[in-house]
């Protein structure tokens, strides 16, 4: 079956700091693929490289079977669409509801415009009423919907959402998440979905890529990994997890308090100063990647 | 309210100038250029002049309330299409810089620093006297000088907006480098531009009134500010009033257009957050 995105061994620094490192990644037609990682792993630069908006140093990203780098923008725009993190800067302050939500069609040389948005406003649950108001005359979760009516309204195949609910009030994030969910079943969606939320991409997900400093270090079916985490790296993730029991304090996932720095990245293992299971040869070898049962991982103690 | 005072001072300043400059000509009995040389040198009528010519006359005996009237058509004809001029150059290079980095960055950064290292009134001074002065010839002059911080100003803002999610999201909505430039970047840093645009406007007058006064701008018997200005200096000791009486229209218009652009901003920022 052909892949909706595959990813082939992208690489990308800014001076220094290597981005994103090697990343390849499959996400199959339909399938909901989450990318989980600490900030400034790469996982908003590897979003914005299979969007298209920037260009990856080395590798090739392939949409719907053509390559990204040959698509011309129109094109582009009409298999793959953004939802960013922060509904109030995704949204241009001086345009009313109506226009953003009808860039899209006009960028494509649509002009008859009015029926298509108010139709897609209807179906994110926006009230027609709200389609001449301005971004800042909304709520963040209507803003939010906003965004998600402008990347739907091409119908794409694929939607890229860049931590869609991190900037959402908790109440509202379940709201989103849903409308998501059901649009990607209506429109048969393929999503990626970066979220450093566990609990939301657990729920959302059927596929997780687990990112550490720029390589993705375990990739599994959104059960298995949450049911058997087998990176170090991906454990440390699931325990650090606020739990809703009072009393039982924040939890320690032993990571330590270092930050990782993406321009200065370790030998061998890059995860190995901050890895609670680390042995000889961590900081020398480069993991293998190991491949089973549909799952990847990048540890040399993964293999028994 | 208060708070908007000086904006409300400024427009008012602003407006009558714009009225004296378009409706004025005409309202004034006396012709700018009609020289009377029995009635020179009459002081305004507070001290003690003649009720027909309220602002006095001026040496050659002509209306100098007609002439104040007129120099402020020439003045903000003056200000606004050299402001226009140099705010379409300034713009256009300071957006691209600041949209599109790199070389196209360092190009701008380059034409910014050459221009900033020309004494601006010296070249004014050299191309007119080298190629002759008249009305449009100083506009253009000072158009082609004044845009540096028009694209300083642009540049920084421009750097601000484009990383910014909305431009990201136009962009990959299929957008044309155009529409992302005109449409997302342009209306979110115009706010900034209209503080420059009112400066730039005060800066031409003042500037065009320097070279008047230096005999290189507008040619006579055109009645610039800056020329009633020059030619009232000899008469200054005596007449004190022939050049207070440009003079101190000049302050106020410049203050008035500085008040408005100051109010004008704040206007275009709290609505933007409205």
């Amino acid at each position: 079956m052909m892949s909706a995105i595959e990813v082939r061994d992208v690489f990308r620094s800014f001076g220094r700091v290597r981005a994103v490192d090697g990343v390849s990644l499959r996400v199959p037609s339909g399938g909901v693929m989450g990318i989980v990682g600490e900030s400034g792993c790469g996982k908003s630069t590897l979003a914005r490289i299979i969007l298209g908006l920037l260009p990856a140093s080395s590798g090739d990203v392939l949409v719907e079977g053509q390559s990204l780098a040959g698509l011309d923008r129109r094109a582009r725009a009409r298999l793959i669409q953004p939802v960013f993190q922060d509904p109030y800067s995704s949204l241009n302050p001086r345009h009313r509801v109506r226009d953003i939500v009808a860039l899209p069609l006009r960028a494509q040389g649509i002009w008859d415009v009015e029926t298509p948005v108010l139709d897609m406003l209807a179906r994110v649950g926006l009230d027609s009423t709200l389609a001449d108001r301005l971004p800042a005359q909304l709520s963040g979760g209507q803003r939010q919907r906003v965004a998600i009516a402008r990347a739907l309204i091409l119908r794409p195949r694929i939607v890229v959402c860049d931590e869609p609910t991190s900037a959402l009030d908790v109440s509202v994030q379940a709201q989103i998440l849903n409308l998501l969910a059901e649009l990607r079943r209506e429109m048969g969606l393929t999503l990626v979905f970066i979220s450093h939320n566990l609990a939301v991409v657990e729920h959302i997900a059927t596929e997780v890529a687990v990112m550490y400093l720029g390589r993705i270090v375990e990739q599994a079916p959104v059960e298995a990994l949450f049911a058997d985490p087998r990176h170090p790296y991906t454990r440390a993730l699931l325990a650090s997890v606020l739990t809703p029991e009072p009393g039982l304090g924040i939890p320690d996932a032993g990571l330590g308090d270092g930050t990782p720095d993406p321009a200065n990245i370790p030998s061998g293992c890059r995860f190995h100063p901050r890895c609670p299971s680390v042995t000889a040869g961590c900081d020398t070898a480069d993991p293998a990647k190991i491949r089973a049962k549909g799952r990847l991982v990048e540890c040399l103690l993964a293999a028994d | 309210m208060l708070r908007h005072l000086p904006t409300a001072l400024g427009a008012l300043i602003v407006g009558a100038a714009l009225l004296a400059a378009l409706f004025g000509p005409s309202l004034v009995p006396h012709d700018p250029f009609a020289q009377d040389l029995l009635r020179r040198l009459v002081p305004p009528a507070w001290l003690g002049g003649d009720a027909a010519h309220p602002l006095g006359t001026d040496q050659l005996g002509r209306d100098y309330l007609a002439r104040l009237v007129y120099g402020a058509r020439i003045s903000l004809v003056i200000g606004v299409v050299a402001a226009l001029t140099s705010g379409l150059i300034g713009i256009t290079l300071g957006v691209l810089g600041g949209f599109f980095g790199g070389w196209v960055d360092d190009l701008v950064m380059f034409a910014i620093t050459c221009r900033l290292s020309i004494p601006l009134i010296l070249v004014a001074l050299a191309v007119v006297s080298a190629v002759g002065s008249s009305l449009s010839v100083v506009v253009l002059t000072l158009g082609l000088l004044l845009w540096d911080r028009f694209a300083v100003v642009a540049r920084t803002t421009t750097m601000q907006v484009r990383r910014l999610d909305y431009v990201a999201a136009a962009q990959a909505a299929g957008a044309s480098g155009f529409h992302v430039l005109w449409r997302e970047v342009l209306p979110n840093i115009a706010h900034h531009l209209v503080v420059v645009a009112t400066l730039e406007v005060a800066l031409a007058i003042l500037l065009e009134a320097v070279l008047s006064f230096l005999g290189l701008g507008v040619p006579a018997p055109l009645p610039s500010w800056g020329l009633m200005i020059a030619e009232g200096r000899d008469y200054m000791f005596f007449e004190p009033w022939v050049i207070m009486v440009p003079g101190l229209s000049l302050f106020v218009l410049v203050l008035g257009i500085n008040l408005l652009g100051d109010g004008l901003r704040d206007l275009l920022a709290a609505s933007r957050d409205a």
